[in-house]
């Protein structure tokens, strides 16, 4: 079995403009941006929350407080996945209850992060609202999951992979969309 | 886990590798006992037999609470109270507790090795909660796990361990573990007690009778407990240990102003330490007791959440992040 490159969805000029429409959007839809946090999950969740936080400090100077959610502890298949994820710890410093938490990821695919990371933050406390950003909304849903706000909705097939490389974690910045290929049929 | 550790039987057997990654795997787990909702999923379904041979409070509770706070179930044995005082062999006895399946095992008892002896029979992963005079692994990495983050980083120490050394399982994993770390230590307590042939255990070990001269320069002191019930020869009267031993804050003053001070407990006050030392601003001890919890979390959450080795792996092929 073999990963080979498909197509690019989005260049680092794509995920740049991307970010800023998702930063006005959810500034837009934020009521004035009161009780507004973002949360990232780990890894590249935190990443792109990051430069969300900066691109709204930027245009409107509001100051929307950031935390980090790890969601190893919450996940739904630890028994099936053989050597357990390591952790690297939730950070969120603010008080959840009664916040307006937007929470970001890199793809969503299946639902099943974000069903953990609800769980994650119920933990903490009650948030009044939770939504969701993400760059890429590649579908095949197993769990009643939607984003509120999508970089962009790509079609895929159950094989293909999408690939989120970022600066900051993998030296590159753009969007893949990559296949396993079965040399052996 | 990324270095594989079937059991935890011992600090010995530990690559300084493993020992740092059980550690940072804690830190998640000290925040964790912060939260105003103490009760987690990960473990749901699994039960963790907690088997005690040897009288505890504090490691069964902290274990228990542990297995709970990641929701898995517990059994619990005691010694006191069961088959093994009708005379019952320990291969029965575990053999018994696995029969009813549980996930995992921790177990303590008063004869060295007995965990490993147990490891090597059962299917399952054994947790050692302190063996005879052999070792205590998870003390020992709750201890490291305290002076890293009171004194900023683990490594090249100079750590001072006071009392009885020779019966001590819980001075034995400190040492193994902090010697990995580059620690100098210094091991003093009544000559019985520290038997020259200690320094065999770790290069650069030093043995002394005097207190003044142990603690002179030492960042860190664990002081040991004055363990009773496990002396057959004539001890020291208690008068004679506390003038020549006690951790007073006098003695404390020798070692360096920013000093660690260190007990596994349960404290005798007035023995082994004064009060004054136990309750002031070097003392650690309420921190070890929390970071117990962390470091038995951690354990619990990469060894018996794992998967067994031979169970099939229906999501290997959606390893990939972009879930």
């Amino acid at each position: 079995m073999r990963v080979v490159e498909k197509r690019q969805l989005l260049s680092a000029a794509e995920i740049n403009r991307s970010l800023q429409r998702l930063a006005h959007e959810i500034i837009e839809k934020s009521e004035g941006a009161k009780d507004l946090a973002i949360v990232g999950i780990r890894r590249r969740g935190v990443t792109l929350a990051d430069r969300l936080v900066t691109a709204i400090r930027s245009f409107s100077k509001v100051d929307v407080p950031m935390g980090i959610l790890d969601i190893a502890l919450y996940r739904d298949d630890l028994s099936t996945i053989g050597a357990q994820p390591s952790l690297q710890g939730t950070e969120i410093d603010f008080p959840v209850d009664d916040r307006d938490l937007v929470v970001v990821d890199d793809v969503l695919y299946t639902g099943r992060t974000i069903r953990a990371a609800m769980n994650g933050l119920f933990d903490l406390g009650r948030p009044r609202r939770i939504r969701l950003c993400v760059l890429i909304d590649r579908g095949h849903r197993e769990l009643p999951v939607e984003a509120t706000f999508i970089g962009r909705t790509v079609q895929t097939s159950d094989t293909e992979i999408v690939e989120v490389r970022l600066q900051e974690i993998d030296g590159e910045e753009r969007v893949v969309l990559v296949d396993r290929v079965d040399d052996a049929s | 886990m990324l270095p594989y550790l079937p059991h935890l039987l011992g600090i010995e057997n530990l690559t300084t590798e493993q020992i740092s990654f059980i550690l940072d795997q804690a830190k998640p787990f000290q925040e964790f006992q912060r939260y105003p909702l103490k009760k987690l999923a990960t473990l749901r379904g699994k039960t963790v037999a907690i088997a005690f041979f040897e009288p505890s409070t504090r490691t069964r509770i902290s274990f228990t609470t542990a297995a709970s706070r990641l929701g898995a179930d517990t059994m619990a044995l005691q010694a006191e109270s069961s088959s093994v005082k009708k005379g019952e062999s320990l291969i029965d006895t575990v053999r018994t507790i696995e029969a009813m399946r549980p996930d995992g095992i921790v177990i303590r008892h008063s004869s060295s090795g007995a965990p490993e002896f147990v490891a090597q029979r059962l299917e399952i992963p054994v947790l050692n909660a302190g063996d005879g005079t052999h070792e205590h692994p998870t003390q020992a990495l709750l201890d490291a796990l305290t002076i890293r983050d009171r004194k900023g980083r683990l490594d090249g120490w100079n750590v001072t361990i006071l009392g009885d050394v020779l019966h001590s399982r819980v001075a034995r994993s400190n040492i193994h573990l902090l010697s990995r770390f580059g620690a100098k230590i210094t091991l003093c307590g009544p000559a019985m007690w520290v038997p020259r042939e200690l320094e065999s255990l770790a290069p650069g070990l030093r043995c002394t009778s005097c207190t003044e001269a142990a603690l002179e320069g030492a960042d860190v002191v664990l002081v040991l407990r004055v363990q009773t019930e496990r002396i057959h020869e004539p001890a020291l009267a208690p008068e004679e240990y506390i003038l020549g031993y006690q951790l007073t804050a006098k003695r404390l003053r020798l070692a360096r102003p920013d000093a660690l001070v260190l007990h596994p407990g349960p404290m005798i006050r007035g023995l082994e330490i004064d009060s004054a030392v136990a309750d002031g601003p070097q003392s650690g001890v309420l921190e070890q007791v929390t970071n117990g919890l962390a470091i038995r979390m951690a354990l619990l959450y990469h060894l018996i959440g794992r998967a067994p080795a031979d169970a099939p792996h229906p999501a290997k092929d959606r390893s990939n992040a972009s879930d």
